[in-house]
């Protein structure tokens, strides 16, 4: 077993801002991919992306549980309890879900990101954030090698299919800096060792990436890296996107606060 | 099987109980043939005998069926006559299909569900491994979809008898 590591409070203030844009992250992604279930192009596919939306709330549930572990709230309140403004995921991940396309290149968008995060999680100096990154990334595995061979089914498809997955990436592609960029206190968790440094894990992700649409025959984009602009300020878009989906997502939660179980 | 894992009568009545505790998605099997059960440990308590700690580790992160395993493990105790349970969750190492039982594997096969290879951590190239069909034996099945049933299924056809099953994957 790991016991926690003792922290000091900048990091352990640094650590609890990372781990819940972590837990946003996969929590605001999970919910965008359950609202397909039921209406999925196809039973199979119905079937994966439910797979793949449970998957990524259980990884929500662990990073928020080292939240708690830190002294911050339990679970259930960060998810419901919370408002748009409180909430620290990317834009990335709460843009509406689109067609099949844009659901399937935003997976993939995130599904790189995750393959080059969460090996190096691993190597944390905090133990519960390594021993929760080994766990994701077995499973994280399944969804990449879903996501990528869409990737190509659809550059490669119809025509059709070819301009609703260019047409995602035109829009998603400009959001992924947002994803990438450090929060106020990651260059601190960097130095310790316990959240990788920003600038290096963005330009794996991007080479991925670009690599990854190179092989679709796609464009390979130009992008940046973020540069050292403060990830909270990219992580706000007061929107009302957020606001609505939590609306719908925390509607029965608030409905019955005291209630207990499930 | 508990001879192997303890000399401590007690120990011993709670990993029979354990035997007897199964993953609701998975009823063919207990969890301790699944390895599911990482330690269990005598706690100091109110009377000798009367508290344990058992520690058990999850499958997939997000399997809604652990809350359940929690559940059934601590009134499985018990219901062997120890007053105080406490389950506790433990992620590290995390849980590998290659934990498995032989028996378990085969329990699954005859259950109509292919058990996942042994792997020794090369994930990748077991997940490219023939998987043998489990109502005709032949080799050559193909994935139909890489997600199935629940997070630990994958769903394959056989090229063969032309049966569609699940197969436990390799975590």
């Amino acid at each position: 077993m790991s016991e926690p590591t003792t922290l000091g409070s900048e990091l352990t203030r640094a650590l609890l801002e990372r781990l819940t844009a972590l837990g946003d992250d996969e929590l605001v992604l999970g919910h965008r991919d359950s609202e397909w279930t039921g209406h999925a192009p196809i039973l199979e596919e119905d079937i994966a992306i439910a797979n793949v939306a449970q998957d990524e709330i259980g990884h929500a549930v662990l990073w928020y549980g080292l939240v708690e572990q830190l002294g911050g709230p339990d679970p259930d309140r960060l998810a419901f309890f919370r408002d748009a403004d409180e909430y620290r995921n990317a834009a990335l991940v709460d843009r509406p879900r689109g067609d099949w396309a844009f659901t399937m290149a935003r997976q993939f968008l995130f599904d790189a990101y995750e393959a080059e995060l969460l090996p190096r999680l691993e190597r944390s100096s905090y133990a519960p954030v390594a021993d929760a990154a080994a766990k994701v990334r077995r499973e994280e595995l399944f969804h990449l090698r879903h996501s990528a061979l869409w990737l190509e089914r659809l550059a490669h498809g119809t025509d059709e299919s070819r301009r609703r997955l260019t047409a995602a990436l035109d829009e998603l592609l400009p959001l992924l800096p947002g994803l990438l960029a450090p929060l106020p206190g990651d260059a601190a968790l960097a130095a310790a060792g316990v959240y990788p440094e920003a600038a290096e894990l963005a330009d794996a992700v991007l080479a991925r990436v670009g690599a990854a649409l190179e092989a679709a025959g796609l464009a390979r984009p130009t992008l940046e890296p973020p540069a050292d602009a403060a990830g909270a300020d990219r992580r706000q878009r007061p929107d009302g996107v957020l606001a609505a989906l939590l609306a719908e997502m925390q509607s029965v939660a608030r409905s019955d606060p005291q209630a207990e179980g499930w | 099987m508990r001879a192997a894992r303890t000399t401590d009568p007690l120990l011993a009545r709670v990993w029979d109980a354990l035997a007897t505790v199964h993953d609701p998605e998975l009823p063919a099997l207990n969890i301790v043939e699944m390895g599911l059960v990482r330690e269990v440990a005598r706690e100091p308590g109110p009377a000798p005998d009367a508290a344990v700690r058992v520690t058990i580790t999850p499958t997939f992160s997000g399997c809604p069926a652990l809350a359940v395993i929690e559940e059934e493990v601590a009134s499985a105790v018990k219901r062997a006559g120890v007053a105080e349970v406490a389950v506790t969750t433990r992620l590290s190492p995390p849980w590998s299909t290659d934990e498995m039982t032989d028996e378990a594997r085969a329990k699954l096969e005859r259950f109509g569900i292919a058990p996942p290879q042994p792997h020794g951590g090369l994930l990748e190239i077991a997940l490219e491994a023939p998987v043998r069909c489990p109502r005709c034996g032949h080799p050559d099945t193909r994935v139909r979809n890489p997600f199935g049933s629940a997070l630990c299924r994958e769903i394959r056809t056989c090229q063969a008898c032309e049966e569609t099953f699940e197969r436990f994957k390799p975590l």
